[in-house]
């Protein structure tokens, strides 16, 4: 077959449906799950003599975003009509942006094999969200097999994000997908929820040889609604591209859409190809103004963004990759940090950072919740941590107090101060450190193992772990590991 | 304007014509794309178009809506006249993807 | 009493005297609509409900709740949605459609806004396309000084009604003459206001950046009255301005100069030489040139002034009306209201069928031409081109009026033709809009006056064309010369109109 070494180029465009209580040019709910056309206004319906108005939030959502990628924010932008007819499609137009929209450029980064890369967007830009049909075999009026059109989603507010043709492999774009998906969530522009529709990616694909400048021809796989589909989609594709051309074919340029079935694209309609959609800027709209005053509102209440405080922590407490990682995983998650650094000084920050990663994660995984909805609340970490450097407690009595608070939280929200040393208190936990009292125990557990020392004494390194762990638990855990180790050595070396 | 292009021109107007229509509406097209084309003697190299009219005395602002959720359930007065509706939902002949 | 000779204030003024009841007089109106059905001025006309208003407004008469339009009848363009009354736009795609709302104009003007009654809906030409009403789905209106001719369009019905004393005022729009011509054809007053002034919430959009809607009465107080009550700022329609409205009437009675002798001494009207050229009919011209004189003899000084790009206005609106119209139009579908064909194999079929029997010709041919001057390779040469033309256009005036105050020459070339002469040729009915077409890609606004008669019996109207927000200087200048003419006073005579004509 044919030697050639084939390069994939890819872009993605995600239609991201905003976080907002009403549509974005009219003030019908946009919840998800309603009955029926019951979130259909007459303006959604595009009734005779309706006309739209557009949602600040949107707009609000757009800047954020754009702030969030380092993109030009349009001082002024332009709605347009996308002409064309479908059922889902009341007015017989889609109200977008097209020669002048809200976002332009940007950046995403994303981390694939250890590397960073930046991938470049577009633009970004406002439009409406069409209806939905449903292909059930309804019987029309005159016995025809009918399709039911439902129009809740019609108007909802959706940002499309458009990215330059720079990925190179499907698992780029999952990287980017996914990478954006955590970033509209949380920048808090957009829910995130991909099963009920909230983020669907359509991948631009085609393929060259490597070292041609021009692209290939690309076809379009519309409304992706999971990273695997995605990646599957995209895999099925370049072969299909590639094996087309190398047995002498040309590739098409359409839609298809991704049957997760049978595991391939098909070609759509081939109607599709005949679309001219003849924007106009729609005339019941005005341009849009971004004022500097308006951004900088926005930019005052953005959270810092994963990149960011990743840099910063690590800059600020040596944290390692993984760390910062694991604790920017998701907003709750690194609000949640955010809250504890307010509490600890800095030499326990560290231990915080494993604390998070280790118990903390395991019980939210556990019980399946987020950060903020923990029974723990930063300020227990905090004094958990307090009391473990300051020498109350062991690691090891640290942990049981841990699963003690989780457990009593689950019941009752936890008081704010003082609960581990109530718990400390209650349990009679605490450390023991006297010297007097520890060589008493040791004595006794000396006493009582004279085989093992003896097998120390004969050069076995092992038995003076079993010698500290009989210590431990005749101290029922409290005694205290470091001094233990000192005191056992000295005596064993005497 | 041949055949050919009136057809496509009602395909994407969502028109139907029967072949005499397409005749006549071919030369009607044609007077008005002549009365029309007159456009082309002007030079407007340097001018900006104006979408709305009032653009020419002040720099018009699309406004800003509260986002808030304003609208009830008015199905049943919504869908009033709806040629076909089951179950809530506007029936059309099957749409196939 | 002949109470469709009465002026609003006079109507107003006769209610609060308890000379006649709001019920009364809706009933005195409905009988004359009856009477004149032949004249096929209304599309819908429901008794009941007229009189439920009635009664409405006469309790708030009785309880002293009411406002100088409180009680008095008023008649809707068939554009204006109404929860009540059918909303067609003179088309069969939307026969029988009811609104589930009113539009803005109908709640402003209506029992619980300004407290007027409402009469029916009435004709006009299909989505508002047409300059003599002959393109309605449901006959023409006809001419009530003659029934052969037609009413002019597309606010036909509107001025019809008017004229023939079947309503005391009416709302019409006018995207590119469509108050102003069928006004000046019907021997009445119309006027369009700076686009912007009244919310076009409820109006079945035509060409959404020109379309304006707009009083039409018997004189020029009236339909300052009208808009005082219609104007002002509408969150719901976009493109509606946002400043306070004006008090239209503030200036009626006053002189234009404070200090001068005569009422108009000081007023500077340019008379656009393009509007005097070849293509004006001549008695048109002579009533036109005789208004002006009075003007004159008024104290007003006429400067020639030049609108040079007047002819071209027609290709530029030829192009946007169609291009917006074409979009505007697209939901009418068959899917969620309206018209849907009887017989179509898929969904498709549907589509194109429902619209093509729906729709008239004349609104084929626009959505077919705009679809054109939209499309891929077209966009730039026409479309934008012609949004290119219109700035210039409305540089065009603004130059002017650094010369004049206002603007006056007649409203269309010719008066009223005879229903049926000119429905062949489209293109020679677009010609006929040469006069009335700049105002709306500029966005001013215009109005139309009676200013004489053509030896047949036809009426003619004068023009006025005021920068933008100078719709009270209007009314004030066009009152005065409503003070020292008559021709607004005239009416067709009785047995002209209760012919009812041929239909």
């Amino acid at each position: 077959m044919s030697q050639t070494n084939w390069e994939v180029v890819i872009g993605l465009e995600t239609h991201t449906q905003l976080r907002t209580q009403s549509k974005i040019f009219s003030g019908a709910s946009i919840a998800f799950g309603a009955e029926p056309n019951v979130q259909a206004c007459p303006v959604d319906l595009a009734l005779p003599g309706t006309l739209p108005v557009l949602n600040q939030e949107a707009v609000n959502h757009a800047i954020r975003f754009g702030l969030a990628i380092g993109a030009t924010i349009a001082p002024v932008s332009i709605f347009a009509r996308k002409n064309y007819f479908y059922p889902d499609l009341p007015k017989g137009y889609q109200i977008s942006q097209f020669e002048l929209p809200v976002v332009i450029g940007g950046t995403v980064k994303i981390q694939l094999d250890g590397q960073t890369k930046e991938v470049q967007l577009t633009r970004a830009h406002l439009e409406e969200d069409a209806g939905k049909s449903l292909h059930d075999d309804f019987v029309g009026l005159h016995g025809e097999k009918s399709s039911g059109i439902d129009l809740n989603r019609a108007g909802t507010p959706l940002l499309e994000i458009v990215t330059e043709p720079v990925m190179r492999s499907a698992a780029e774009a999952v990287a980017y997908a996914k990478e954006l998906h955590a970033l509209v969530m949380w920048i808090g522009i957009c829910d995130g929820n991909m099963q009920e529709g909230s983020f669907r990616c359509d991948a631009n694909v085609s393929v060259r040889p490597f070292g041609q400048k021009e692209f290939g021809t690309r076809c379009e796989i519309k409304n992706l609604n999971s990273f695997k589909f995605l990646e599957e989609s995209i895999l099925y594709e370049v072969q299909r591209q590639i094996e087309l051309i190398e047995d002498g074919g040309k590739v098409r340029q359409e839609t298809r859409l991704y049957d997760p079935d049978r595991q391939e694209t098909r070609s759509m309609r081939s109607k599709e190809d005949a679309q001219d959609y003849r924007y106009f800027p729609d005339p019941d709209l005005l341009p849009l103004h971004i004022t500097s005053d308006m951004i900088d509102a926005i930019q005052l209440t953005m959270p810092a963004l994963p990149s960011t405080l990743r840099s910063q922590w690590q800059e600020s407490y040596g944290l390692s990759d993984y760390d910062v990682a694991l604790l920017t995983q998701s907003k709750s998650t690194a609000d949640y940090f955010i809250d504890l650094l307010k509490l600890i000084v800095a030499d326990l920050v560290k231990p915080a950072a494993n604390l998070m990663a280790g118990d903390f994660a395991s019980a939210l995984n556990r019980d399946g919740m987020d950060a903020t909805d923990s029974p723990i609340r930063p300020s227990h970490l905090a004094q958990l941590l307090q009391r473990i450097q300051d020498g109350t407690i062991s690691n090891k009595i640290a942990k049981d107090i841990f699963s003690i608070m989780w457990e009593r939280g689950l019941t009752s929200p936890l008081a704010e101060q003082g609960v581990v040393d109530a718990i400390i208190e209650e349990k009679g936990l605490k450390q023991i450190s006297d010297v007097g009292a520890l060589e008493k125990i040791i004595d006794q557990v000396l006493a009582e193992n004279q085989k093992s020392v003896e097998e120390f004494r004969s050069g076995k390194e092992k038995a003076f772990n079993s010698l500290v762990g009989q210590i431990m638990k005749a101290s029922k855990g409290k005694a205290n590991p470091s001094q233990v180790n000192q005191i056992l050595k000295d005596k064993l070396t005497n | 304007m041949n055949i050919e292009e009136i057809n496509h021109l009602a395909k994407l107007s969502g028109l139907e014509l029967n072949p005499e229509q397409t005749k006549q509406i071919s030369k009607e097209l044609e007077n008005i794309l002549s009365l029309v084309d007159e456009l082309q003697s002007v030079d407007t190299s340097g001018v900006e178009p104006l979408f709305h009219p009032i653009a020419v005395i002040e720099a018009l602002q699309q406004a800003l809506r509260p986002d808030e959720a304003t609208e009830g359930n008015n199905r049943m007065s919504n869908m009033l006249s709806a040629p076909a509706v089951h179950e809530g939902l506007f029936l059309v002949p099957k749409v196939i993807e | 009493m002949n109470w469709h000779e009465k002026s609003l204030s006079e109507l107003s003024q006769a209610i609060f005297a308890k000379e006649v009841s709001s019920v009364e007089l809706t009933q005195y109106f409905l009988k004359r609509i009856s009477q004149y059905k032949g004249l096929n001025a209304y599309l819908d006309v429901q008794e009941e409900l007229s009189l439920r208003d009635a009664n409405f407004a006469d309790e708030l008469i009785a309880k002293g709740q009411a406002g100088p339009l409180t009680g008095i009848p008023v008649a809707h363009k068939d554009v204006f949605v109404t929860k009540d009354w059918k909303s067609t736009a003179a088309s069969k795609i939307l026969e029988n459609y009811l609104s589930p709302f009113d539009a803005r104009v109908v709640e402003r003007l209506g029992i619980r806004g300004a407290g007027m009654v409402c009469l029916g809906k009435t004709n006009m030409d299909e989505f508002a396309m047409g300059s003599s009403n002959e393109n309605s789905a449901y006959g023409p209106a006809l001419n009530p000084w003659n029934t052969q001719y037609v009413s002019g369009g597309s606010s036909g019905g509107s001025a019809v009604a008017v004229a023939a004393g079947l309503a005391p005022i009416a709302t019409g729009t006018d995207t590119g003459g469509s108050i102003r011509q069928p006004a000046a054809f019907c021997g009445i007053t119309g006027i369009k206001p700076t686009y912007g002034s009244i919310s076009r919430y409820g109006m079945i959009a035509y060409a959404s950046s020109l379309d304006q809607a707009g009083p039409m009465g018997k004189s020029a107080a009236d339909c300052g009255l009208m808009l005082n009550a219609i104007c002002g700022h509408d969150q719901r329609d976009s493109t509606s301005l946002r400043r306070e409205p004006d008090n239209y009437l503030r200036l009626l009675g006053k002189n234009w100069s404070e200090t001068a002798q005569l009422p108009l001494q000081g007023l500077r009207i340019g008379v656009p030489e393009e509007y005097f050229a070849q293509g004006l009919q001549e008695e048109v011209g002579q009533a036109v040139r005789a208004a002006l004189k009075q003007f004159e003899d008024l104290g007003a000084t006429c400067i020639p002034v030049s609108l040079p790009k007047t002819k071209l206005s027609i290709p530029v609106y030829y192009v946007l009306a169609p291009a917006e119209a074409s979009s505007n139009l697209s939901r009418y579908d068959g899917v969620r209201f309206g018209y849907r064909a009887k017989e179509y194999k898929d969904l498709t079929q549907m589509y194109e069928r429902t619209r093509s029997e729906g729709f008239g010709a004349e609104v084929k041919r626009r959505i077919l031409i705009g679809t054109y001057v939209l499309s891929q390779g077209y966009y730039d040469a026409y479309y934008l081109q012609a949004q290119k033309i219109r700035r210039i256009i409305a540089q065009d005036f603004q130059t002017a009026f650094t010369i004049c105050d206002v603007l006056m020459g007649p409203v269309a070339p010719q008066v009223a033709w005879k229903v049926g002469e000119k429905s062949k040729d489209p293109v020679e009915m677009y010609l006929e809009d040469i006069y009335t077409l700049s105002p709306n890609l500029a966005g001013l606004p215009a109005m139309s006056i009676p200013c004489g008669m053509s030896t047949e019996g036809l009426p003619i109207g004068l023009q006025i064309i005021g920068n933008y927000f100078a719709e009270a200087q209007m009314i004030q200048i066009a009152d005065h010369y409503q003070h020292v003419s008559s021709w607004h006073q005239l009416a067709p005579s009785s047995s002209v109109t209760s012919s009812g004509g041929s239909l």
